[in-house]
């Protein structure tokens, strides 16, 4: 079971304020499934200008990432630079 | 209203151009003449990125009339290096990495060499000072000093 | 303190470099055409029949435009087009460009061009383009705009109170829940934690809290913004600019003027400076449509005032930030509440504040909060690390008071409650190898840190953090007839990434660093590449290109094999040489002569990778400051500078000092002097650079370097972006020494003369 948290936004906004799931998936896009069937509403939400950090490494294009057995996946804001 | 009839010296050569009144000197050289080194930054005369020399003296070309050039010397970037070889201020700004983006650099140049033309043994505070009417905004000027310190110190013969 | 040693850079690597190239400080490539003034930048383009374009500007902070009537300023003889809103295609608030540009296409119309409302003094209303540039100012006056003045707001906590004028009536704050039924001038609230700060607090034995306030400031760049635009009759664009990004430009243009991908062609011109804030467009849309107009080419350039005016400056805001602790120095608890001005449309940078404030600590209770708010300023762009440059000046002036409240030495604070390899990161994911523990230590053993201070002298010191990015990247690499080799990416050049991709190219291949072409393409000749920006040129580029390096070397096996009759696994890649692993006496085919021969062997020789990098390694920088105060002018003068920064491998070390020396004194620029100045009309009174004041030579003195190598593991040569992290610490390593010269606590942004007397005077 990967361990999942969300941004305290998107869980306050779509899962009740709960931002800490244990969940298996094989990438990021069936991750994203799976919270929508949860969370309906959920999935635009974290297809939209969201970046991933899987196991410390940040994604910015991450659907089709995939997730190990005892990963930790961060859902975070898109990051800019200048 | 009629055009001006200009003749001017430019990096020695004789060149006549036709201006309007309200055209500025920069204006002249990069729009008439494509000589377009000297950049605009501000045409306020406030960042140096246009500094150029009228026989010899180091001015910013937004601040001067097209038609002041008349009968004068001026000095551009295009200029300082001499034939085939860089000059020793041009080496050194590239040896010490003394620009990232460049866009000050034909400014830097003009006003460090005008500097050392004056004042072969500047301290470091005195360069600081010559070079304060010229912006940087990439570098933090560290680099610049050190290139204009080790092309004088070249250009004294040390 | 010696001069001798201001002049010294010291490089500690953590492991040996053994490279041949790398760590070199050979001559940029493109560096005569910059010295000499030949090289090209977007003002400098000419075109045959060209026009020469204006832009018309809102003078009213915030006001409805009632009409636009161009008719005087289109028959005035050389005239050739004239554009308003109405000229562009209305753009849906759902609408994105091809590829996934996180931002708002209908913002970015309406900041090109104003529609219903002008939302600050500069906006854009109209533009016109004519034969000579006197003749556009002419045409440009004679445009009648009719506007109802309504009132403005400047201020993000003033915006943020319900009775301050509203700048979009579609404007509901999103993250609050329940949603709000009154929009307001707040897009977005932001959260973001780790832990139970309540507990944290509760556990703590002392704690530390204050408000902070820093000014809008702007990136500054020299060149104000270039371009030219030809359109022709089949409906194919062409435009010269510099930006950081010709594929940002050309995604972004050909949406905004509705117009398909494939026909606007962006040619990158040299960037006079960017800092982020060349990541987006103002001029291109507009010159793009006034040539199509007037079927001439159109070069439109901002002045200094537009520049100032008109164009993204990052954010001014608040930070109230709150920290607890034991006595023994560990944090317990770091809280951060803040309010940053996003100008007229949404879009600060605040969340990434809110991320990064905390970030070079291991502390398990952290909660930050951001407020995103409208104001009728220029729509901020991003500037070296945005957002993180408030958000870290606030929490590194806290950690200083609560240094002073522990009696502890405030980097023996840092070193405490260092984040390293393993340690939950502030925003949440564990980080993976970094190297800040090793700039505190650098910064402790440093001779400026143990130097001695005069009367009215102070020494601050303050670290930052800064994530980097990777992204989208392509290279393509052709060896030449002559064993020379040409690498093509697609990444405009703003610190001397040139040099870096033709020294690790080099390096790769075996090659001397003068055989190697490095060119930027324009975007019909080059796979998409992300724009510079975010530190991850060197970084994400570097990787591409050693990837397409890779792709060569083993073409030039394959030609190796077939000469000598043998299996590609035989034949070996060393220095710069095919080597046959088969024959009894040492065989080998140079590059060059592989290259010489490829006619007979298959033909040209060439490699690419396409790639979007991934790996990019966290940053973290130290500085220390040391400052002098007048205690009658109130003027701060830096005496001594050090800044310190884990690098990962410095590819080009020169390169490498130049960004930390140049980010460091723009954020000394923005602690000390530079901030925008309106009039009660809400009209820009400072835009220029007499009064915008930017640090000039004569302010600072020189700025040592420290490059910590600790290699990133997620790149071959361990490269970690740089760009960014310097701008973060400055801020309050700088409030530090003049809290510390004066005896009283900066709190508010720029520390300008005045500033610095009234605390001076009201601590007496």
């Amino acid at each position: 079971m990967a361990k999942v948290v969300l941004q305290r936004e998107v869980a306050r906004e779509f899962a009740q304020g709960e931002t800490e799931f244990e969940i298996t998936a094989a990438d990021v896009r069936q991750l994203i499934r799976l919270l929508e069937l949860k969370f309906p509403g959920i999935r635009d939400r974290l297809s939209e200008r969201t970046a991933v950090a899987i196991d410390g490494e940040i994604f910015q294009d991450p659907l089709l990432q995939s997730i190990d057995e005892h990963s930790e996946v961060y859902f975070l804001p898109a990051i800019e630079g200048g | 209203m009629p055009k001006h009839h200009v003749a001017t010296t430019i990096n020695g050569d004789p060149i006549e151009y036709l201006c309007d009144t309200e055209q500025t000197l920069l204006d002249v050289l990069r729009d008439n003449l494509q000589l377009t080194g000297s950049k605009e930054g501000c045409a306020s005369g406030d960042c140096g990125a246009c500094s150029v020399t009228i026989d010899d003296r180091l001015v910013c070309a937004c601040l001067v009339l097209g038609v002041e050039a008349d009968g004068h010397n001026i000095g551009t970037i295009e200029g300082v290096a001499e034939g085939e070889s860089l000059h020793t201020l041009q080496k050194h700004f590239l040896q010490e990495a003394a620009l990232q983006c460049g866009i000050c650099t034909p400014g830097f140049i003009v006003a460090a060499k005008s500097l050392l033309e004056r004042n072969p043994n500047p301290t470091e505070t005195e360069m600081r000072y010559w070079l304060a009417g010229n912006l940087c905004r990439c570098t933090g000027y560290d680099k610049i000093i050190k290139a204009v310190t080790n092309a004088a110190a070249e250009l004294r013969g040390e | 303190m010696g001069k001798e040693e201001q002049f010294k850079t010291a490089t500690q690597s953590v492991e040996s470099n053994g490279y041949k190239v790398v760590g070199t400080r050979p001559i940029r490539p493109d560096g005569v055409e910059k010295v000499t003034g030949r090289a090209n930048f977007g003002a400098d383009y000419n075109l045959p029949g060209m026009l020469i374009g204006r832009i018309i500007r809102s003078p009213h902070a915030h006001a409805r435009i009632l009409s636009i009537n161009t008719e005087k300023a289109s028959a005035l003889p050389g005239v050739k087009a004239v554009v308003t809103s109405a000229d562009f295609p209305e753009i849906s608030p759902t609408a994105r460009g091809a590829g996934e540009a996180p931002i708002s296409f209908r913002d970015l119309s309406r900041n090109v061009m104003a529609r219903e409302k002008a939302l600050y003094d500069g906006h854009a209303v109209a533009a016109v383009a004519a034969t000579t540039a006197a003749i556009a100012d002419q045409a440009a006056a004679l445009v009648d705009v009719e506007y109802e003045v309504l009132p403005h707001v400047l201020d993000a906590r003033e915006a943020m109170k319900p009775d301050a004028p509203l700048l979009h009536a579609d404007m509901f704050t999103k993250g609050l829940d329940p949603k709000p039924e009154i929009p307001s001038n707040i897009s977005q609230r932001h959260e973001f934690g780790i832990g139970d700060t309540e507990s944290g607090f509760d556990a703590a034995d002392v704690v530390v809290e204050h408000d902070f306030t820093t000014q809008c400031v702007h990136q500054g760049y020299i060149e104000p913004h270039a371009c030219v635009a030809d359109n022709t009759e089949d409906g194919m664009s062409t435009v010269w600019t510099s930006s950081q990004g010709q594929f940002m430009v050309r995604n972004y243009s050909a949406t905004v003027c509705n117009i398909d991908h494939s026909k606007v062609r962006v040619m990158p011109a040299e960037i006079g400076g960017g800092f982020g804030g060349k990541t987006t467009i103002y001029l291109e849309p507009v010159a793009i449509l006034l040539s199509k107009k007037a079927g001439k080419p159109v070069k439109l350039v901002m002045n200094r005032e537009d520049v100032f005016r008109a164009t993204g400056p990052t954010s001014g805001g608040h930070a109230h930030a709150r920290i607890g602790a034991k006595k023994d120095g560990t944090i317990t608890a770091g809280e951060l509440t803040m309010e940053y001005e996003a100008g007229a449309f949404p879009g600060s940078p605040v969340q990434l504040g809110c991320m990064t404030g905390f970030g070079p600590y291991d502390i398990k209770n952290v909660k930050t909060i951001g407020f995103d708010v409208v104001v009728n300023r220029p729509k901020v762009a991003a500037y070296r690390a945005p957002g993180a440059p408030i958000a870290s000046f606030a929490v590194e002036s806290a950690l200083d008071e609560l240094a002073k409240k522990l009696n502890m030495d405030p980097l023996a604070l840092r070193e405490k409650n260092a984040a390293t390899e393993g340690t939950q990161a502030a925003y949440g994911p564990t980080f993976k190898r970094i190297g800040y523990l090793e700039t505190v230590r650098a910064a402790q053993n440093h001779p400026h840190y143990s130097a001695p201070l005069g009367p009215n002298q102070g020494r601050g010191v303050a670290s930052g953090f800064w994530f980097n990015i990777g992204g989208e990247s392509s290279a393509a690499m052709h060896v030449n007839e002559d064993g020379t080799v040409e690498v093509v990416t697609a990444n405009p050049d703003i610190g001397g990434s040139r040099a870096s991709m033709a020294m690790m190219a080099a390096e790769v291949l075996g090659i001397d660093v003068s055989k190697v072409k490095p060119s930027i393409a324009d975007t019909a000749s080059s796979a998409y590449s992300m724009l510079t920006g975010g530190s991850r040129v060197t970084f994400a580029v570097g990787k591409a290109v050693c990837e397409a390096a890779d792709d060569v070397i083993v073409e030039l096996r394959r030609r190796a094999a077939k000469v000598w009759d043998v299996e590609i696994d035989a034949v070996e890649w060393k220095d710069g040489a095919a080597i046959n692993t088969k024959a009894d006496t040492s065989e080998n085919l140079t590059l060059a002569a592989i290259a010489n021969t490829a006619a007979k062997t298959g033909g040209p020789i060439s490699g690419k990778a396409n790639i979007n990098a991934a790996g990019a390694g966290p940053g973290f920088g130290t500085h220390i400051c040391d400052i002098e105060i007048d205690p009658e002018t109130g003027r701060s003068t830096v005496i001594r500078y050090t800044a310190i920064q884990d690098v990962g491998t410095a590819i080009h070390p020169s390169y490498v000092e130049g960004q930390l020396q140049g980010g460091a004194v723009q954020g000394i620029g923005w602690a000390l002097n530079e901030e925008y100045i309106y009039d009660d009309k809400g009209c820009l009174q400072n835009g220029g650079f007499l009064d915008y004041r930017v640090p000039v030579a004569s302010d600072m003195p020189m700025i040592d370097t420290v490059l910590v190598e600790v290699p990133n593991p997620g790149h071959r040569f361990g490269v970690r972006g740089v760009g960014e992290v310097p701008i973060i610490p400055p801020l309050a390593a700088v409030a530090n020494a003049v809290t510390a010269a004066a005896g009283v606590r900066m709190t508010d942004l720029p520390i300008s003369p005045p500033k610095l007397l009234s605390a001076i005077d009201s601590e007496k």
